[in-house]
């Protein structure tokens, strides 16, 4: 039986109009992720890896073409459709790890948790902190923690709903190596763990290594990249 | 709940980086100073109303031709107010074989109510009586009368001599100096003979078909009052009115119109300055909240709850400035009762709960219609933000936002000041200066970008900022210049304006007037003054008439609505001529006579009275001049300054009109202090004359004028912090890219001297720029709300205004570099990190 498939990007193309001129950025992209599978997205600066993962998430929409998650297409829905989808199967973890400032480490972890209605929020919250090592630095605010815990404590975040897909833009961009390693390593274990499909886009080889399956973007197309 | 919880976390997290305090502290000002205002104006209205009132005896006043109801006192009583009842009717006193006409008013016990009589109670020579009285501690005992000092000197009598009153002979016990319910038309007043009501049946006086003026006064605190006068206006019956103090003296009723209008502008600039602080501060706010909203859009929050947070959150911030600037308003009345006994003779009466209720709605309506429009734009924040940090960064505020904020600021000025004209010139002008201080700032950035580029140095640094973001300097001088414009207009009518309004009264107006000078004592009474060194005395004629036809029509009092306009219309016209038009009148249609015109039928009515009986140029006006008919064509219409205290007349003929009817000749001078006796000696020289005191009518509105001065003090302090918070939020709106800019700078290796320099270079072009609009923009104001409604005339200050713009130009670079000197004096490293 052939694995269903989570992500779906079928002939997209996103380009810029600016007057007459027109910038391609993603042209006729078609790209299909298993349920649990490893992708990784490399390309250098400015190759489009952050629009086609902002279209594969539903964060922005294709000028032609559509995405499919789990078989359902979102690129027709609107904003507020598209949130929705994203509250219920996709999680997120950034560069610039992206926490609310005004809120404790747990109450991020929280946060979508909340927004999805579930009624264990905080137990589950708590669960993932302890995972990743904060279990002491619940109440603890962004600014009072180093750059890897803070990118911990937005991964506890992304994988406390248990969500289908996870995003992970340059999830290590932001931290040195040493500290970049041992998110990684996080990352990819919780991963292993709860077999979430994960989609990393990132310019660094050795991360994107790590992955089953890579895909370089040049020139606003995909390419298969051979295994190492 | 969930959406509540964040609210608050988010708000207790902006609160401690400071974005949301200076939008508190703005709705906590504006909230403060509607309150206190609301609270200030109603409290010391009533109180002046009460001390108006003892120019009237009373706080309110019934008039009728009839014996007052007993309802009414009835009522009065079950209201809580106290009443005391007068009557007065014309009548002839005897002395032996003189008589004289007098005016009888017979009071009881209590009487008056408000202010005092003032008597004279040891036997003095004629000459003496007008001076040295003490306050009455009472009415005059039955059996005995009190009497003026010129019925005095026309009968010759003395305290202890005996008059013939009716049926009874009296006895006067004391000479009557002043009285405070001595108001109506001064120029028919007989002498005045006060009695007991006791004694009246016993005279016979008052019988069936007696021209008989019945009155009952009434006294206590400012609403019971206003009720019971709005019961009984309802009540009235035919030849029946009732009077307060505004009705009965016109000089009052301008003072406090003004008082009211000085306070009322001094709330407006603190509301429309708060809503610029808030506006202002709001924008830094919402910049800083975009990561937040796109990261719970990215997180599956709909609109509807990225709404119902910030709904949330506005409420909360309503609440909190609201709430805090309801209590600063209510703790203000505190500092207002010390303030108030200072000023005022009586207590105020206590607060109210309706002005904080009025303040928390105006602070709710205030952060909902000036801060949830731009708000509410977080809602629509992409997503996509999170991946591109550029999205929702650049928002062009619509127009339409502002709408809310202005209809809010129409209804909150109207409110304060009570007076549509007003709000509407304030709106109006606020509106013209947005667009002129654009236009402005706009041509100035223009201007900049043509700036030659080998201006060297540090300054550079400045140009070279101000011409990156046009929209921003505009943004901050708009700011600035709304800022300084509010301070220095306010400065202008604290100072100018109040002073000018207060010569518009000055130390030597008139204070007595003199009537009934005959033709052939003139000379005399000339040569008389300018022996006592008065010598600018006019004296006017004065020929009395009843309005007969208007245009060939009989007058029907039925036409006019109005109460005032059918007594005007029915009581005797001063008809008077003049060669020239007197200089405190102002032409407002029509022409004013040419020596050529001796003689012709033309008349110049006074605007007031024009308006009143619906007259316009070229009506015809037929007077019946002792007994002869007398038609007149308008052919002037005049403004008269009632408040100066001279001598005025509503209609005014061309010399050669009016030369063979009977005159009379009337005059106003100022008689300074201490030189009363020369009253003495001008009665003793010319015993027909009657002097009319309105010194103490002076006192008064003086007395109003200062403690508006106090007032406006008060307020002003509310103004003044605003006015500051607006320059504040202008600084911090704009405070997190400059630090960002000048950090860059700095590890692109500049000093931190050179960017204090371009800091300063920068912030002295927008303090001049502001200030210059902020001087030109208040001094029109000022002009325009001088001439068009307080009606006072204004004097432009250069050197102030000089002194203001040089000051806000200094002040405003000052302010910027405190404001930013602790991030330049860190290292570029601390500060990259903390952005």
């Amino acid at each position: 039986m052939q694995t269903p498939l989570a992500v779906e990007a079928v002939n997209l193309d996103k380009y810029i109009e600016n007057g007459t001129d027109r910038l391609d950025i993603l042209s006729s992209l078609s790209l299909q992720v298993p349920a649990g599978e490893k992708l990784a997205i490399i390309g250098s600066s400015g190759s489009g890896k952050s629009t086609l993962l902002s279209l594969l998430a539903g964060l922005d929409s294709p000028s032609s073409g559509k995405v499919l998650i789990s078989g359902t297409e979102i690129s027709h829905l609107d904003e507020d459709g598209r949130a929705a989808v994203r509250g219920r199967s996709m999680g997120f973890v950034f560069q610039s790890f992206q926490l609310l400032p005004s809120l404790t480490a747990l109450e991020n972890v929280m946060l979508p948790l909340q927004l999805a209605g579930r009624n264990d929020a905080k137990e589950k919250s708590i669960a993932a902190l302890e995972r990743v090592g904060l279990a002491q630095r619940l109440s603890h605010y962004p600014r009072q923690m180093s750059g890897g815990e803070q990118q911990r404590v937005a991964i506890a975040r992304a994988f406390a709903p248990q969500p289908a897909i996870l995003f992970a833009d340059e999830p290590t961009g932001n931290l040195d190596e040493h500290t970049g390693e041992r998110i990684v390593d996080l990352l990819f274990g919780l991963n292993a763990e709860s077999g979430t499909t994960l989609i990393l886009v990132t310019h660094d080889m050795k991360l994107a290594l790590r992955c089953q399956r890579r895909l370089r973007l040049h020139e606003g197309k995909l390419h298969e990249e051979a295994a190492a | 709940m969930m959406a509540f919880s964040i609210a608050w976390r988010q708000l207790r997290s902006q609160w401690a980086a400071g974005e949301v305090r200076v939008l508190v502290l703005a709705l906590v000002l504006a909230v403060a100073a509607t309150t206190s205002v609301g609270f200030f104006t109603n409290r010391i209205e009533s109180a002046l109303v009460r001390q108006g009132g003892m120019l009237l005896g009373g706080d309110l006043m019934v008039n009728a031709d009839h014996t007052i109801p007993d309802a009414y006192a009835e009522e009065a009583g079950r209201r809580g107010l106290q009443f005391t009842r007068a009557t007065e009717f014309p009548s002839m006193v005897l002395h032996g074989d003189d008589s004289q006409l007098v005016e009888i008013k017979v009071i009881e016990a209590g009487f008056p109510l408000r202010g005092e009589l003032t008597v004279l109670e040891q036997k003095v020579e004629p000459a003496l009586m007008l001076t040295g009285g003490q306050v009455a501690s009472g009415i005059p005992a039955p059996g005995t009368v009190w009497i003026e000092p010129r019925l005095a000197t026309r009968l010759g009598v003395n305290i202890g001599d005996s008059l013939e009153v009716g049926e009874r002979h009296f006895q006067v016990s004391a000479i009557l100096q002043r009285e405070p319910s001595r108001g109506g038309d001064m120029f028919s007043i007989a002498p005045r003979l006060m009695m007991n009501a006791v004694d009246l049946s016993s005279t016979g006086l008052v019988q069936f078909g007696s021209r008989v003026k019945y009155q009952m006064l009434l006294a206590g605190e400012g609403q019971a009052v206003e009720e019971y006068a709005a019961w009984l206006k309802a009540q009235l019956g035919r030849g029946e009115r009732v009077q307060n103090v505004t009705d009965a003296r016109p000089e009052m009723r301008n003072a406090m119109e003004k008082a009211r209008q000085f306070l009322g502008l001094s709330a407006m600039v603190s509301v429309i300055l708060a809503m610029v602080a808030m506006f202002l501060a709001s924008q830094p706010y919402v910049q800083k909240s975009l990561d937040s909203y796109a990261l719970m859009r990215c997180f599956g929050a709909s609109r509807r709850f990225i709404f119902r947070i910030l709904m949330s959150q506005t409420l909360l911030i309503a609440t909190l400035g609201s709430g805090l600037g309801a209590l600063l308003g209510f703790a203000a009345q505190a500092g207002l009762a010390v303030l108030a006994s200072r000023l005022l003779v009586e207590t105020l009466p206590p607060p109210g709960i309706m002005p904080a209720v009025a303040g928390l709605a105006a602070g709710f309506a205030t952060m909902l219609a000036v801060v949830w429009p731009h708000l509410a734009r977080l809602r629509d924040v992409p997503a996509l933000r999170i991946l591109r940090r550029d999205l929702g960064e650049q928002y062009q505020a619509h127009w339409l936002h502002f709408v809310p904020a202005l209809l809010v600021l129409a209804v909150l000025i109207f409110w304060q000041a009570g007076y549509a004209r007003l709000a509407v010139i304030v709106l109006l002008s606020l509106a013209g200066l947005l667009l002129a201080i654009a236009v402005l700032a706009w041509l100035g950035v223009r201007l900049l970008a043509r700036l030659p580029q080998n201006v060297t140095g540090s300054w550079l640094l400045g140009v070279a900022a101000l011409k990156r973001r046009p929209g921003l300097v505009v943004a901050q001088v708009l700011g600035f210049s709304l800022g300084l414009m509010a301070l220095t207009l306010l400065a202008i009518v604290r100072g100018d304006l109040l002073a000018s309004w207060q010569q518009t009264l000055p130390e030597d107006a008139p204070n007595r007037f003199i009537i009934n000078i005959q033709p052939d004592q003139i000379e005399r009474m000339k040569q008389f003054f300018n022996k006592h060194g008065l010598n600018q005395v006019e004296i006017f004629p004065m020929v009395r008439g009843r309005l007969l036809e208007i245009n060939g029509k009989p007058l029907n009092l039925e036409d006019y609505q109005d109460d005032r306009a059918r007594r005007l219309a029915e009581r005797e016209f001063n008809l008077s001529w003049a060669a020239d038009m007197q200089q405190d009148n102002q032409l407002l249609e029509g022409r004013w006579w040419q020596p050529s015109d001796h003689g012709k039928p033309m008349l110049s009515l006074e605007q007031g009275i024009a308006n009143d009986l619906h007259l316009k140029l070229g009506d015809k006006l037929t007077y019946d001049v002792a007994g002869n008919r007398l038609e007149l064509e308008i052919s002037s219409i005049r403004k008269v300054e009632w408040d100066t205290m001279r001598a005025n007349f509503f209609a005014v003929t061309p010399p050669g009109v009016l030369d063979n009817y009977p005159a009379s000749h009337i005059t106003s001078f100022h008689l300074p202090g201490g030189q009363e006796q020369l009253l003495n000696e001008l009665v003793r020289e010319f015993p027909n004359l009657t002097v009319i005191d309105v010194a103490a009518l002076l006192d008064q509105v003086r007395e109003i004028m200062n403690k508006m001065s106090h007032a406006l003090e008060y307020v002003f302090a509310f103004s003044l912090l605003t006015g500051l918070a607006v320059l504040y939020a202008a600084l911090v709106a704009t405070r997190e890219e400059r630090v960002k800019e000048a950090t860059l700078l700095r590890v692109l290796g500049a000093s931190r001297r050179q960017v204090a320099q371009g800091l300063w270079a920068e912030f002295a072009i927008i303090g001049a720029l502001a200030a210059l609009v902020a001087t030109v923009g208040a001094a029109i104001m000022a002009y325009y709300l001088s001439s068009q409604v307080f009606n006072i005339p204004y004097q432009f200050n250069l050197p102030g205004a000089l002194g203001i713009m040089l000051l806000s130009a200094l002040l405003v670079p000052l302010a910027a570099w405190l404001g930013m000197r602790r991030f330049l004096n860190q290292s570029p490293r601390t500060v990259l990190q903390s952005i």
